[in-house]
């Protein structure tokens, strides 16, 4: 179809297809477009008016209640919030310091365990066995929990050689807990092979390693990269727990000035600069989705 | 018999898909094969075949007849669970041979095409030759270009497979199986998901490859097709080679009932 003679310019302006072959819209389709539009315009009229009203209410009734003045004085600071951004902003490093060093070790042994938990045959049943016990285990044990043990419980074993540095430490249990989840994640993905994809494989002489390794999991990593980058985005976060054992990063930089004066500023602003950092990567996120489902419904390449 | 150490990967030269093994002996032959299925589904009962060199061998039965499965026996993809089966007269389900070296000789192609679809039609087709042939990516390319054009298919090496109509997809992956140079091709029911437009092409490259003298087993309902190019029909009935000739012999005078009531039907849904 061709953009440039005089009828093709006029159904544009009404936002229909151009058509080449005479075609003129019927009476019918008219109708159903106009109510379409019509029914467009009620609802964003709504969804405005709603959105205008609660936040209206919510501004009177949080300016207006009681304590808003202490709490904003408490929680929203400028001058505090001036005084915290720097420090915050140098902890922020380490959180992301550790983001790269422990997500890349979390995506390693994440796929590490998943394969070994859909090796078959029973010379691999200990991997396996082990393998699941591992991501049980450390799926079901809460994070902080598991963070305090390995921060306080690994330096109480004075074992010779072995760090007391919190930040290693932190970033080990961040890497325990998330490698669990991480697995399972792998694993759906493996599992949504179709079984005739393996076969295929194995039918061509590809060894069972050969065929995880050129068409399994090439196709399961695909699958799984929005769930991935999901768990990545809440790794982001949970780097801020590192702070429970003392390393300095920007949770801690934020609550040694606030444990000066009782402004509680800096934890705002630490809070909102994560969502900053955080923000990007959910964008990022949609966007590899919404690639991915544009390249499945194309079927092709983009 | 030989034993198990003649199974070895299977590298004949020339640039002919069909390679010629030893001379005279069948090239796939099973004999009292049976396999059941979790407790107790008996799929094959007591199963001979003897598949002579440059023939072509169609199976043909209801759906469950035991059909697909023969075939992934043949292939190993199945676990016999009492028989024999010998390719080139070695006999390949001694749990000593090594699988991978028997499909490397064994080329299948699948009604559902199983293309990998995150590899573009040229990756599909030298996946195998590349990683499992050793054969170096330049020469793997070049070998699978000659056949896809060869298929009417050179200007799809770049696309991925869903980009390819079904027909196209089936000869991508009847492409894929003739790359690794198999002295076998095995057809399950290769033309069952495609549209009936599509089925005549898909059938020509199967006539093409018996004029080249591939040996082929294949599993079919294009019965027409089974008549006309098979050198032996079986037909299995409940996991039995209930009757097996030359198609005059099967198909025009079927000695047992279940053959005739089996033909009838499919005459009557206009099949033959």
């Amino acid at each position: 179809m061709t953009l440039h003679s005089g009828p093709v310019r006029e159904e544009r302006d009404d936002g229909r297809p151009p058509a080449g072959d005479g075609y003129a819209p019927s009476q019918r389709r008219i109708e159903r477009e106009r109510f379409h539009r019509t029914r467009t315009r009620r609802a964003t009229a709504v969804a405005a008016l709603s959105t205008l009203v609660t936040a209206v209410v919510l501004y009177f009734v949080i300016t207006g209640s009681p304590g808003w003045q202490r709490t904003r004085e408490t929680f929203f600071s400028a001058e505090y919030a001036r005084q915290a951004l720097p420090k915050v902003l140098e902890g922020l490093l380490l959180n992301l310091r550790l983001l790269v060093v422990c997500g890349a070790a979390v995506l390693l042994i994440g796929m590490l365990l998943a394969v070994a938990r859909t090796l078959h045959g029973p010379v691999f049943f200990p991997l396996r066995a082990l393998a699941t016990a591992y991501t049980d285990f450390f799926r079901g044990l809460p994070l902080i929990i598991c963070l305090l043990m390995v921060v306080f419980g690994v330096p109480a074993l004075r074992l010779q050689g072995v760090t007391t540095d919190p930040v290693v430490l932190g970033g080990s249990a961040l890497v325990l807990t998330y490698s669990a989840y991480v697995a399972e994640v792998f694993r759906a993905g493996i599992e949504s092979v179709h079984p005739s994809q393996r076969a295929a494989a194995r039918s061509l002489g590809l060894s069972s390693g050969q065929a995880l390794r050129f068409v399994v999991l090439p196709q399961a990593v695909r699958r799984v990269v929005p769930a991935l980058l999901n768990d990545l985005v809440s790794l982001q976060k949970d780097t801020g727990l590192v702070s429970i054992a003392g390393a300095v990063d920007a949770v801690y930089a934020a609550q040694i000035i606030a444990g000066k004066d009782f402004n509680y500023t800096p934890y705002v602003v630490a809070g909102l600069v994560f969502v900053a950092l955080t923000i990007p990567m959910t964008r990022f996120t949609d966007w590899v989705t919404a690639r991915m489902d544009r390249r499945r419904a194309q079927g092709g390449t983009v | 018999m030989s034993t198990p150490k003649d199974v070895v990967p299977h590298e004949a030269a020339g640039a002919d898909p069909v390679a010629d093994g030893p001379p005279g002996g069948p090239v796939l032959r099973l004999e009292s094969v049976r396999k059941t299925y979790g407790r107790g589904t008996v799929v094959l009962r007591d199963v001979d075949l003897t598949v002579a060199p440059h023939t072509v061998t169609a199976l043909i039965g209801t759906s469950g007849s035991g059909k697909s499965t023969l075939l992934r026996c043949a292939n190993l993809l199945e676990e016999i669970d009492d028989g024999a089966i010998f390719l080139d007269g070695a006999e390949i389900t001694d749990p000593r041979v090594d699988p991978d070296a028997v499909r490397r000789r064994i080329g299948v192609v699948f009604q559902a095409y199983n293309l990998f679809p995150h590899l573009t039609v040229l990756d599909n087709v030298t996946l195998a030759p590349r990683r499992v042939h050793g054969v170096p990516r330049a020469e793997a390319e070049q070998r699978a270009h000659e056949l896809l054009a060869r298929l009417g298919l050179d200007g799809r090496a770049h696309e991925y497979p869903d980009r390819l109509s079904g027909g196209q997809q089936q000869r991508v992956a009847i492409v894929r199986a003739l790359a690794g140079r198999p002295r076998l091709l095995l057809l399950d029911e290769i033309t069952a998901a495609l549209d009936p437009e599509l089925v005549g092409e898909v059938l020509g490259v199967v006539r093409d490859l018996k004029a080249e003298g591939m040996t082929m087993v294949l599993a079919t309902h294009e019965m027409g097709f089974a008549r006309e190019v098979a050198d032996q029909v079986c037909f299995l009935d409940g996991g039995v080679v209930l009757e097996r000739g030359t198609p005059e012999e099967v198909f025009g005078d079927p000695r047992q009932d279940r053959t005739r009531q089996f033909l009838q039907r499919i005459i009557q849904a206009g099949r033959l």
